[in-house]
């Protein structure tokens, strides 16, 4: 059933972050013999110096850079991830410190496959919303990897988004409404202390990502009253090019709809951050009174979905910032070697 | 104040020692400075090195040094000042003797940097630079240098290759030292060609750090006349700070030590700059010497290079510069640099330079300094 | 393990923050203890805009150690645009596009890795500037 807080909030400021660095897919499949066609044109590369932390802290920039809200104000700074560059240390401590919000704020790392962010997102409208904090930052980000020569290894990206929520008098963007749907469903998977994650083939799309992801966006639209029509904009997780574009399909989306937020063709799946950065991009070109549909998925296995209206304080706002078009914009590939180097893939001892 | 001489000098090659410790080459350089003079006289022993704290895991090389050459119980003491070692550990020689505090003092400048590999090396001689603000970021003292050469090109207009005449130089009158460790001319073409360690230096514009010890044997002037023929007056000597941070200076590319020193250095020995005949400052990089020459006031600003490329630099012009092959040919041994310098400009003023022989050589200049310029010590050397 | 010494920077390190005079407006980078005889509240914590311009640069290909994974790199004078000048590396720009004056922003990102038992080190450094 729908959840929504006593206290309207919403998105009162936004950052994405993507790396600099791409990888063609055709690279990959040039040296693991992909013959079957590949899932994305590219994927984000995170550099060298680059990871979790780094670029949520990005991405957090622009969003309080959107907002104008003094970090010192942040009740809390929370990472969704499942990359953290530490099994035991907090990243959300580093970034906390790292935009001057420390030390009267709560920091935490939240752990969900590719839907850790939107758990973070889902717990600050309720921390807002029962006023007990006045904002609290939510960020989704990772670097994910992809065994050499798995399907995963095309998609497997990098990438941030950062949501600053607040009272919903303050929002670019209000939140009308959220589900979230779960079930154990073990369709991917990483056990502690190894690097690379399984994945179950077939069995990712039926029952894992569709059957989670219209759960939750059926729910959600059934408890607003509202049909896919009535939005201008839906972004879906992107764990590939196919997949977002089915189940909108499924649920009866245009493809004109997820457009602007379908980013996978060119990064990959940017896991925590993939929905969330197809949102700010979104919010990039949103026009005040649209309607977004939003709905993320997390792997073992679980969707939210989430209702916004823009409010007209967005098109000010969203010059504040770079454009995720600025960071699309900016891509530099390398090779399958210096992408092997870079991403720890070698054998050096 | 007593005047102070230079009354032996002595050095071993510059090379890769491998076979030898720091204690072997410093007694080596030590006993051949006291030629026929008595350990046993020496009140007092300096031991200058930048590295062996951090490379050998060794501290009190001074106690060390003192012992190796059988005179365990004497005043011996380590100076660290990166790069300055050499010339801060001779200030206080100059400063003991001259005081009255000591009448024989000597300086032994060791250094031992091939029992270590590449990185750690240049680790190690990134000790010089700001640790917290400098090192943290991966930075090299050449790469600092590059900074400032980069910067001096864009300001004054020239091109990298506009700064071969001081390897070439170097490398032209190292074929005369008995100690350097190359010991051939280079072309421009050479320097030219070279690869890249930090750009826009190339490999034959950079010095390599090489093992070495030199040492000089201080004296009290009665002394002096008694024990040596020929002394060299130690008439000028000064040693000043700059921020250890290149980026904390206001301009850069002013190495403002290396100006107060030789101001200082100079009127003690009531001397003017057009007085000094042959020089050696610390020139692992053409921009290193460059920069030595304007801030110590022998050039205008952003005209060094191009008296260089005049041929100032030569034993022949006007500012004779590494006539001993400076740290590019002679070998950069990091904190015995500063008494190698001295070594060969007694040689000069004794006029046994050979082919870099500098006429009628009676006032020389020697300066060093640690990282970029953050200590620098200046003396100046005369024949009375 | 050289904890203590990453662990008290954090603030100059990953947000840029130095010291602006309460009296004259003056700031400064990086933060430093009050000079003899100055009073230590003159001087309060002041964080930077990280906009600046590159005032040199080099390319570092024999690294000191700890570093060895990383060349080439790009290492610069930076002149920040409130006057204190810094040492960094420069990220996301290629060894040919660097340049003087070139306008470049601050970035926090992994400065070293000191390996399985030590700590991640994060700090600043300043990349070409992102179009807004």
């Amino acid at each position: 059933m729908m959840m929504k807080p006593e206290r309207p909030v919403g998105i009162v400021g936004y950052g994405a972050y993507i790396p600099r660095f791409r990888i063609a897919a055709r690279e990959i499949a040039r040296i693991w013999d992909g013959a079957g066609g590949t899932p994305v044109d590219s994927k984000s590369v995170p550099g060298p110096d680059e990871d979790t932390i780094t670029m949520s802290i990005e991405a957090a920039r622009n969003a309080l850079a959107r907002a104008h809200v003094a970090p010192d104000r942040l009740s809390a700074v929370w990472v969704g991830s499942e990359s953290h560059p530490y099994s035991v240390k907090p990243s959300g401590t580093l970034v906390a410190e790292a935009l001057g919000a420390t030390p009267w704020v709560s920091a935490a790392d939240w752990e969900f496959a590719c839907k850790a962010g939107s758990e973070a997102l889902t717990a600050a409208m309720g921390m807002v919303g029962s006023g007990m904090a006045q904002y609290v930052l939510a960020i989704g980000a990772d670097t994910a990897q992809g065994r050499p020569g798995d399907a995963l290894e095309y998609t497997a990206a990098a990438g941030a988004a950062a949501l600053l929520i607040g009272p919903a008098a303050e929002a670019v963007a209000v939140i009308e409404g959220t589900t979230s749907y779960v079930t154990d469903t073990p369709d991917f998977f990483r056990r502690a202390d190894t690097a690379y994650p399984v994945h179950g083939h077939r069995f990712t799309g039926e029952p894992a990502y569709f059957g989670a992801s219209r759960g939750a966006a059926e729910r959600l639209l059934h408890d607003l009253g509202a049909k896919p029509s009535d939005f201008a904009y839906a972004v879906f997780h992107q764990p590939n090019t196919r997949f977002p574009q089915t189940v909108a399909r499924q649920l009866g989306f245009t493809p004109q709809q997820i457009a602007p937020g379908l980013l996978s063709p060119k990064i990959g799946n940017a896991y925590s951050a993939a929905a969330l950065l197809g949102l700010c991009a979104i919010l990039d070109v949103a026009k005040p009174g649209d309607t977004i549909f939003v709905t993320t998925y997390g792997s073992g296995a679980g969707s939210d979905a989430y209702a916004l209206r823009v409010t007209d304080a967005l098109p000010e706002r969203r010059e504040r910032a770079p454009l995720t078009a600025a960071y699309l914009a900016r891509e530099a590939f390398v090779d399958y070697a210096v992408y092997a180097k870079w991403r720890g893939k070698l054998v050096m001892e | 104040m007593r005047h102070v001489y230079i009354i032996g000098t002595g050095a071993t090659p510059v090379g890769e020692h491998w076979d030898r410790s720091a204690a072997s080459l410093a007694v080596e350089a030590l006993n051949s400075a006291l030629g026929t003079i008595p350990a046993a006289r020496l009140g007092a022993l300096y031991v200058a090195s930048a590295l062996s704290a951090s490379l050998h895991a060794q501290s009190q090389i001074g106690a060390l040094i003192a012992t190796a050459a059988g005179i365990p119980g004497i005043e011996a003491v380590t100076i660290e000042a990166g790069g300055a070692s050499g010339g801060v550990a001779l200030r206080q020689a100059c400063m003991a003797v001259a005081s009255g505090a000591v009448d024989l003092a000597a300086v032994v400048g060791v250094e031992k940097v091939t029992d270590v590999l590449d990185a750690r090396r240049e680790a190690a001689l990134a000790l010089a630079t700001d640790a917290d603000w400098e090192a943290i970021h991966g930075v090299t003292l050449t790469a600092l240098w590059a900074l400032l050469m980069r910067r001096y090109m864009h300001e004054y207009g020239y091109a990298a290759d506009d700064f071969a005449p001081f390897p070439i130089n170097a490398h032209a009158n190292g074929v005369a030292n008995p100690h350097a460790m190359y010991r051939f001319a280079i072309t421009a073409d050479k320097v030219r060609g070279a690869p890249m360690v930090a750009e826009p230096l190339g490999l034959l514009d950079c010095s390599t750090a090489a093992d070495g010890a030199a040492a000089v044997v201080i004296a009290s002037e009665g002394l002096a006349r008694e024990l040596c023929a020929h002394p060299v007056r130690i008439a000028g000597s000064a040693v000043a700070t700059d921020t250890l941070a290149l980026h904390s200076r206001s301009n850069p590319l002013w190495l403002a030590a290396a100006a107060q020193t030789t101001t200082t250095a100079l009127r003690s020995a009531h001397l003017t700059h057009g007085d000094v005949q042959v020089f050696d400052v610390t020139d692992p990089h053409g921009i290193a010497a460059a920069l030595a020459l304007e801030s110590s006031g022998f050039a205008e600003r952003g005209t060094a290079v191009a008296l260089a490329r005049e041929g100032a630099i030569t034993p022949k012009g006007r500012l004779p510069l590494a006539t001993g092959g400076g740290c590019k040919a002679r070998g950069d041994t990091v904190g015995a640099n500063g008494v190698y310098q001295i070594v060969e400009l007694v040689a000069q003023l004794r006029g046994q330079a050979g082919v870099a022989q500098v006429d009628g050589a009676r006032v020389a200049l020697a300066q060093c300094m640690g990282g970029i310029g953050a200590t620098v010590a200046t003396h100046i050397l005369t024949l009375d | 393990m050289d904890l203590a010494k990453h662990w008290r920077l954090r603030h100059a390190r990953y947000r840029l923050e130095g010291q602006r005079n309460r009296l004259t407006g003056e700031v400064r980078f990086p933060p430093a203890p009050p000079h003899p005889g100055e009073a230590e509240e003159i001087w309060e914590p002041y964080v930077l805009s990280g906009r600046g311009r590159v005032y040199s640069f080099s390319i570092v290909r024999q690294p000191p150690e700890g570093f060895e994974d990383q060349p080439p790199y790009l290492v610069a004078l930076v002149r920040l645009d409130e006057g204190p000048m810094v040492t960094a590396q420069l990220t996301d720009c290629d060894l040919d596009q660097a340049a003087i004056d070139m306008p470049v922003e601050m970035v926090t990102r992994r400065l070293r890795d000191l390996g399985p038992t030590g700590l991640i080190v994060y700090g600043y450094k300043f990349r070409p500037m992102v179009q807004r």
